[in-house]
């Protein structure tokens, strides 16, 4: 049993790594490597919303990118439905793509600005050749846009003509338009007005009933995962440190670093100040992790263990995985 | 307390290729001596080119066009250039949200820290590079001596960061206006450099003007809030009162859209619990309706909502003001 393995997962991540040479002089002499991401194993039920929690440097952006394959891992493994997506031909991956989608965090960055809408939305139809001819392929972008809360009056103009909200609407009818059965969602509500961010959460979650797609929805904000996650993998500088379903990992963090991240988070109402405990200092860099457990340098109550023996990743209680020497599991000396 | 800064009907407007745009639009509000007001808002919605406006930095081609802004007692406006800038910096001091663009990254930021102990208050340049170790130290970060003589790049944003407040710091101002000053840091450095404000604020008897579109880091600093929407102060109150019981349909709707920890609640018969959203989008300066700019969004709108903008008025006692016609009429008289 894999931490995040739900059922039969719809995708299965294994000890993926992907470490970045870090290169000096003028022959590009490899000085070293960032291990950005550093032995990540997770799964994802069909249907199921697994949210990758982790702050700048965490690594959570690369593994999506290795999931998508458009960054090669440097070891480890992801499966799709069973067929391993590192060994596939080209072709084959491409035909796969059909079946994984992705939604990125800038809505002004990730459009083509010189596409009408209607293009930029139909393009995947195209390129898989989805549906009889070209009018058939039109009806159904007027229905994606619609379903996504979009006037299909609009499909042509330009992204730069819509709002950001709208733009990411566009992003999510665009990724919906293969019938994709997991999307990649990077942050795709941080970079929207918070009065804008409910609708496109609203409509993602709308979206995955409607279409049971899974999400791998990779964020920082806490208070927006808590809505949309089953469950909850938070990562730190390239490793998985807790796993659990979103109740319990909300409602019972263990690892020290989860329980930050919750303490650190601004309330919204004034009238519950609130006990923090802030952390000291900053994250150290990817490419020079501590050893032993990388949070000990930054941890409140670290003991003598963690900088010398790194925790490995237990399952402390049906489904809750943790990785610190404070929660050893019953699965100690096993 | 007596009033520090008194703004009065402030606009602030940039010309462009679509016309005439008010980015700050009569604007009026005020700041008590050792009071935190915070200023939310989302996108385009004034509050930077505001701070910017409050010490006369408004860049090109965005002007003043009227207004007051009386710092102890004496119009800014009328002060001219050389007069405003000795204001700047050593009276009201400002953080912006990105430490790297503000910082020169050719200078080490002991350098940088000192530079305005030097101009400002005449300093000795060795002396003031001390006075600049020793900021380093207030501002908790950590082996300052040697810190000191680091480039902008060598640091990481938080460090950044704590390095503006330093320097914001330096020359003793009573005043500190803080544009975003955590939005582009992780949750927990953002935790550390609150922690560091609220502090400091004490320590130097501060006045804070603090501007962010998070609610949440609003609430836990702000004494008095006012909300900005679309180039105007919509609502002003008590953070309490205003979280407690927002009177501004805007204002209602924002705290009802934000996703709160522990509210997400168990699932209902398999099904996730959507967000109260308002409709809708936050709209262009350029293109902006007629009447009450939220009108277009507002669950309450009526029909005067379309034809004249309601002005900010006084709501009940307790130093509240709200622009709504569902609370005033036309000419300011509660409904």
């Amino acid at each position: 049993m894999s931490p995040g393995e739900a059922g039969r997962p719809l995708l299965q991540v294994t000890d993926l790594k992907k470490h970045f040479p870090i290169r000096r002089g003028i022959f590009s002499r490899v000085a070293g490597w960032v291990k950005a991401v550093d032995g990540v194993s997770l799964g994802i039920a069909q249907g199921e919303t697994l949210a990758l929690v982790g702050e700048s440097g965490s690594g959570k952006t690369t593994t999506g990118r290795c999931i998508l394959r458009l960054l090669e891992p440097t070891s480890g493994g992801v499966t799709f439905d069973g067929v391993d997506l590192l060994s596939l031909p080209p072709g084959a991956m491409r035909r796969m793509r059909r079946q994984i989608q992705v939604v990125f965090q800038d809505p002004y960055a990730s459009l083509n600005p010189r596409m009408r809408v209607g293009t930029i939305v139909r393009e995947p139809l195209d390129i898989h050749r989805i549906g009889a001819n070209r009018r058939e392929r039109d009806e159904m972008v007027a229905a994606l846009l619609r379903r996504v809360g979009l006037d299909p009056g609009m499909r042509n103009r330009y992204p730069h003509e819509f709002s950001g909200g709208q733009r990411q609407r566009i992003g999510v009818a665009r990724a919906l338009a293969l019938r994709p059965r997991l999307i990649v969602a990077d942050e795709p509500v941080s970079a929207l007005d918070v009065s804008v961010q409910a609708q496109v959460i609203n409509l993602l979650i709308d979206l995955q009933e409607e279409f049971r797609i899974a999400y791998l929805f990779i964020a920082h904000d806490l208070a927006v995962v808590e809505r949309i996650a089953d469950r909850v993998a938070v990562m730190y500088l390239g490793q998985i440190v807790e796993v659990a379903a979103r109740a319990e990992i909300f409602r019972n963090p263990l690892h020290p670093y989860t329980r930050a991240l919750l303490q650190a988070i601004p309330i919204p109402d004034p009238a519950r100040a609130r006990e923090r405990q802030v952390l000291r200092g900053d994250p150290p860099s990817p490419a020079q992790p501590p050893p032993g457990c990388r949070f000990h340098t930054r941890c409140p109550s670290a003991v003598e263990a963690c900088p010398r023996i790194e925790p490995p990743l237990v399952e402390v209680a049906p489904g809750h995985w943790v990785a610190c020497h404070l929660h050893p599991g019953p699965g100690v000396g096993r | 307390m007596p009033r520090i800064l008194e703004v009065a009907d402030l606009s602030t407007h940039f010309r462009s290729a679509a016309g005439e745009v008010r980015a700050v639009d009569r604007v009026s509000f005020h700041v008590d001596e050792q009071e935190t007001l915070g200023l939310v808002g989302e996108s385009g919605c004034g509050k930077s080119v505001l701070a910017l406006s409050l010490v006369r930095l408004v860049p090109p081609p965005g002007r003043i066009v009227s207004g007051r802004i009386i710092y102890k007692g004496r119009d800014l406006m009328t002060l001219t250039e050389r007069e405003v800038r000795r204001v700047r910096g050593r009276e009201i001091a400002l953080i912006f949200q990105e430490p790297s663009t503000a910082l020169n990254p050719v200078f080490t930021v002991g350098y940088q820290i000192a530079e305005g102990l030097i101009v400002h208050k005449m300093m000795r340049r060795k002396e003031a590079l001390r006075e600049a170790a020793r900021l380093m130290e207030v501002v908790r970060i950590p082996d300052p001596g040697r810190r000191a003589g680091e480039y902008p790049h060598q640091m990481s944003g938080g460090m950044r960061q704590r390095v503006m407040i330093a320097m914001a710091l330096a020359c003793r101002p009573s005043l500190l206006v803080a544009d975003e000053p955590t939005t582009a840091l992780d949750v927990t450095i953002q935790a550390e450099i609150l922690d560091l404000l609220r502090s400091l604020k004490r320590e130097y008897r501060l006045s804070l003007i603090l501007i962010s579109h998070n609610l949440g880091v609003i609430a836990e600093t702000a004494d008095r809030i006012a909300v900005m929407y679309a180039g105007r102060i919509v609502e002003e109150a008590p953070a309490h009162d205003l979280f407690a019981s927002p009177k501004h349909p805007y204002t209602a709707g924002l705290l009802r859209s934000i996703p709160r920890l522990g509210e997400a609640g168990p699932e209902d018969g398999g099904r996730k619990k959507r967000l109260a959203a308002i409709e809708g989008s936050v709209p262009d300066l350029t293109m902006l309706p007629p009447g009450c700019a939220f009108g277009p969004r507002c669950p309450d709108v009526m029909p005067e909502c379309r034809e004249r903008v309601p002005g900010l008025h006084p709501l009940g006692a307790r130093d509240r003001a709200v622009a709504c016609f569902k609370h005033h009429d036309a000419e300011g008289r509660p409904r």
